[in-house]
This record gives structure tokens, sequence and C-alpha cells, in this order.
């Protein structure tokens, strides 16, 4: 076939509630631990109703980043970095020139630096300081991790941030793969930062009354919401024939993307939307429903998500719906919001390479609305040709990437 | 009316999403119109009114099954107020 760039994936990178590689983080979920625990990240978390998320536990920035540079770099740009060191490190790419000024760096995250913006607010309102530390604004600006990125690694291409709340990243990373595919740019870090454990940010989300008080439990009877999570995962992406030249080992191939909006509610989920765009994802991948055979769902764990989420699928997928293997890795690592999409396709992505599925954990028994497979609290070896990971933001924005199994 | 029943309906009034005058303490929150986002705004403005905390959980909790009526809703606000003066 000519014409045709396939775009590959040359190097993942990820720090996660279950561990700080790529590696650990897929070692624990085959194996179906949680991360969820007690939350450690607020100075007062005895004041919070909510007593848990999923947290990156002991991440130590001095271990990446010289102290005097920690001044600029929020937390939701530490994990970022981090995470795209890592996934440079596996491409084993080099940014000389020109290729530098050839790769875009495409970076979803929902909130922004809600650390620095939390404790600078702290700082103003509960101790009535009259300054905040003097790079507060280009430390919690919401470009800050793409911006990060470029200057830790020296890529001069296009950069900037992609914000569509839990369906950030998988529209960064949908973006960056047709810019690869369409010969805009030859090589792309793309992927999603979060970092939003926070006082002020936890008392937002109490108030929404969604939050799971112990587990998250997604498509399972009793579930009782979602839990909040953090994290960043990366992926280098470049055409096949770039990776080929340079004999770069190739960990899986991105073919389809699809986006729509319900431009319905606000926060309630919409099955035509979330259908729409599952169409888009495999329509752009050439592929047809009967392909699929791995979901990594959104899957938050919210009563109304999970029950739309079933309906979508049996929408698009018809009777290959009862089929698929559907899981819910926010079972283990809870919503990383802006983060969420990039851990599921670093997820998604070895899944396929390594025929695997990962677990939705905390499966207590069907809900009778949900009649699906979720592959229920033990991974399952199986080949997976082709598969899709969702996710469906509040705001009613969507998106869906496709992967296939690379040969 | 009460204090609590007056608040009520004030602030189911402002959130209701149907043409009708005045809320009445027999009417029922389904022919309100009350959405769930309604309802969180709702119990927010409850509990910063009456000073209380109302525990609520948009995935286990429905308004539409636990209160029928406005009267429910009063019922209930009327106990947490009780119980946080005791």
């Amino acid at each position: 076939m000519t014409g045709v760039t396939r775009v590959v994936v040359t190097g993942l990178g990820a720090v996660t509630p279950l561990g700080h590689t790529a590696a650990t983080y897929w070692a624990n979920l085959k194996q179906g631990v949680s991360g969820i625990g007690p939350i450690t990240s607020t100075a007062t978390p005895e004041e919070l109703s909510q007593k848990v998320a999923a947290e990156v536990k002991g991440f130590d920035p001095l271990k990446h980043f010289e102290e005097r540079g920690l001044s600029t770099l929020d937390r939701v740009s530490q994990l970022a970095v981090v995470a795209a060191r890592e996934a440079i490190a596996q491409a084993a790419i080099i940014f000389d020139m020109p290729l530098s000024l050839r790769t875009a760096t495409i970076i979803g995250t929902g909130i922004g630096g809600q650390t620095t913006l939390d404790e600078s607010f702290r700082r103003v309102y509960r101790e009535n300081r009259s300054r905040v530390f003097p790079l507060t604004i280009p430390k919690l600006m919401a470009n800050a991790p793409a911006s990060q990125i470029s200057m830790f690694c020296g890529l001069r291409g296009p950069a900037f941030v992609v914000a569509s709340a839990c369906a950030s990243a998988t529209h960064a990373i949908g973006l960056a793969f047709h810019m690869v595919r369409s010969g805009q740019v030859d090589c792309a870090i793309t992927g999603g930062t979060e970092a939003c454990i926070t006082f002020g940010a936890l008392r937002g989300w109490e108030a929404m009354r969604v939050m799971a008080p112990d587990a998250c439990r997604p498509f399972s009877i009793d579930r009782k919401g979602l839990i909040l999570g953090e994290g960043a995962a990366m992926l280098v992406l470049e055409p096949l024939e770039r990776a080929r030249a340079r004999d770069a080992q190739i960990l899986g191939e991105i073919v389809g993307f699809g986006m729509s909006a319900d431009a319905a509610d606000l926060t309630a989920p919409d099955l035509g939307g979330m259908a729409r765009a599952m169409e888009g994802a495999l329509t752009d991948g050439k592929l047809d429903a009967q392909d699929i055979q791995y979901v990594n769902a959104h899957g938050t764990g919210t009563a109304v998500n999970d029950l739309t989420e079933t309906q979508a699928l049996h929408r698009v997928f018809g009777a290959h719906a009862g089929k698929l293997a559907v899981s819910s890795t926010k079972s283990m690592v809870g919503h990383a919001l802006g983060a969420a999409g990039a851990l599921e396709m670093v997820a998604m992505l070895l899944a396929v390479r390594d025929g695997v599925v990962p677990p939705t954990i905390g499966y207590l028994g069907p809900d009778p609305a949900c009649d699906l497979d979720y592959v229920p609290n033990k991974a399952r070896a199986m080949t997976i040709g082709a598969a899709i990971s969702n996710s469906f933001a509040f705001g009613g924005l969507n998106a869906v990437l496709a992967v296939k199994k690379f040969s | 009316m009460s204090d609590v029943a007056s608040g009520v309906i004030a602030i189911i009034s402002k959130k209701k999403r149907v043409e009708k005058p005045t809320v009445e303490l027999s009417d029922r929150l389904e022919d309100l119109g009350l959405e769930s986002l309604d309802a969180v705004e709702m119990i927010f403005d409850l509990e910063e009114k009456f000073d209380i905390e109302i525990p609520y959980n948009a995935n286990t909790n429905s308004p539409r099954t636990e209160f029928d009526t406005v009267g429910d809703v009063v019922n209930a606000i009327e106990k947490l107020v009780a119980k946080k003066k005791s």
C-alpha cells in the first residue's frame, strides 16, 4: 500500500499510582493491584469527607530534577517530564537537527497546575499572606507541561496542551497521531498528565457527590462512584518507515481516532455522543466492529456513566458486543482526569502486544443493566487483533482511539 | 409554615424546571422537573442555608426515590436541623 503513513508507538513512559515506570504499572495492572489508598497529599486530610484517592506514592522530585529547577515545576509538569523522558529513552531516539524541529509535543491535561494554585490560594486566603511565590503564574499555567517537556527534551516543533477534562489525553494523542499520519511532523511526544489531588480540588469533587467512599467498582452491582487519581503517561509516535529505518522497537500501531460532542448536558453522559466517537475511530481506522476484541472502557464507576457506556457499546457493536472483553483500569488507578486517556492508552497498547486483558477489579457481581463481559477481578490471556480506548468528558466531549496489534 | 419549610420551598422554586407559580409541600419532585445536577445544587443551597450536612451520593441516592414530595424534603431537613441543635 502506498500513500498511507502507518503510525507506530516506539516508546512508553508512565508515572502512576501503581508504579513510576510503564513496566511496573503494567505488571501491577495485570496482577489486579489497587492503587487506591488514604489521601496523604494534603496537610489537613482529616477535614475532608473523602478519605481515599489513587495517588502517585513515593514520588521524589529530587531524584529527577535539580533542586533549583523545581521552583518552576508544578507536580503536573514533574510527572509529565519524567514520563516523557522514560518514553524517549525507551524509543532510543535522539532529537538532533532537523528532527527536533519536526517533533510535536501534544499533551493533555484537565486542570493544569492545581497544586500551585491551591498552595497560593491557601497562603493568600487562609494564612493572610500578602505575597505568593514569584513564579506562581508560569508554574501553574495549563500549558506548562507541554512547555516543560519541550524544554527538557529539546523538542522544537508544534507544542501545546489540549484540555477536554477527562478526555484531554485521548484528544492529545489522537491529534498527535493525525499530525504524524498526515506528514505534518516526523515524530510526536504525546500523552497526558494530571496532579489535582489537592484540598481545594477534593472539596470541588466532594460537592459533585459522585465519588465512592472506598473503592471504584466499574460496571458492578453496588458501584458507588469514581475515585480521583493522578499520574502521567507519554508515548513516542513516529511513521513506520522512520521507525524501521532506525531499527526501532515497535510497541504497537495506532490506526484510528474519533471525536464527538454531545451538545446536551454538562455532566450527564450521552449515548449518541459516545457511539459517534467510537464509530468515528473505527471508520478512521478502516476497522469493522467485528475486528475489535478489547475495549478499554471509560468506566468511571459512576452509576450513569457505566450504564450509558454499556448501551453505547451495544449500539455500536450490535451482536458483537457480547464477544468483547471490556475492562476499566480506573478500578485500579482511579480517574486521573486529563491523564486518564494516556494511562489507558499505555494499558491498551501493552494488552494488545502481550495478549493480556487487564481486569476490572472490585467487581462484586453483575448489574442487570450492565450486561457485557467486564473481565471481572482477574486478568485474561487472549489474542487481541484490535482494540479501542474510550474517553468521555464532562462537557460532553468524547474521544476514542483505536490500535492494532503490530505485524 | 415553618422557617425550614419556607426555606426549602424558596430553594426548590429556584431550581424547578416547570412553569408553576407556587411550590406546595404536596408537589412531587418529579413533577417539578428536577434533574440530577439540580439535586446536587439544591442540596448545596440547603446545606448552606441551614448549616447542616446532607449525606448524598448521586450514584446511590436518588432524590426521586427517597423524597417523593417537597414535604418529604422539609421533614428530612427538619430532622437534620434538630439533630444539629441537640
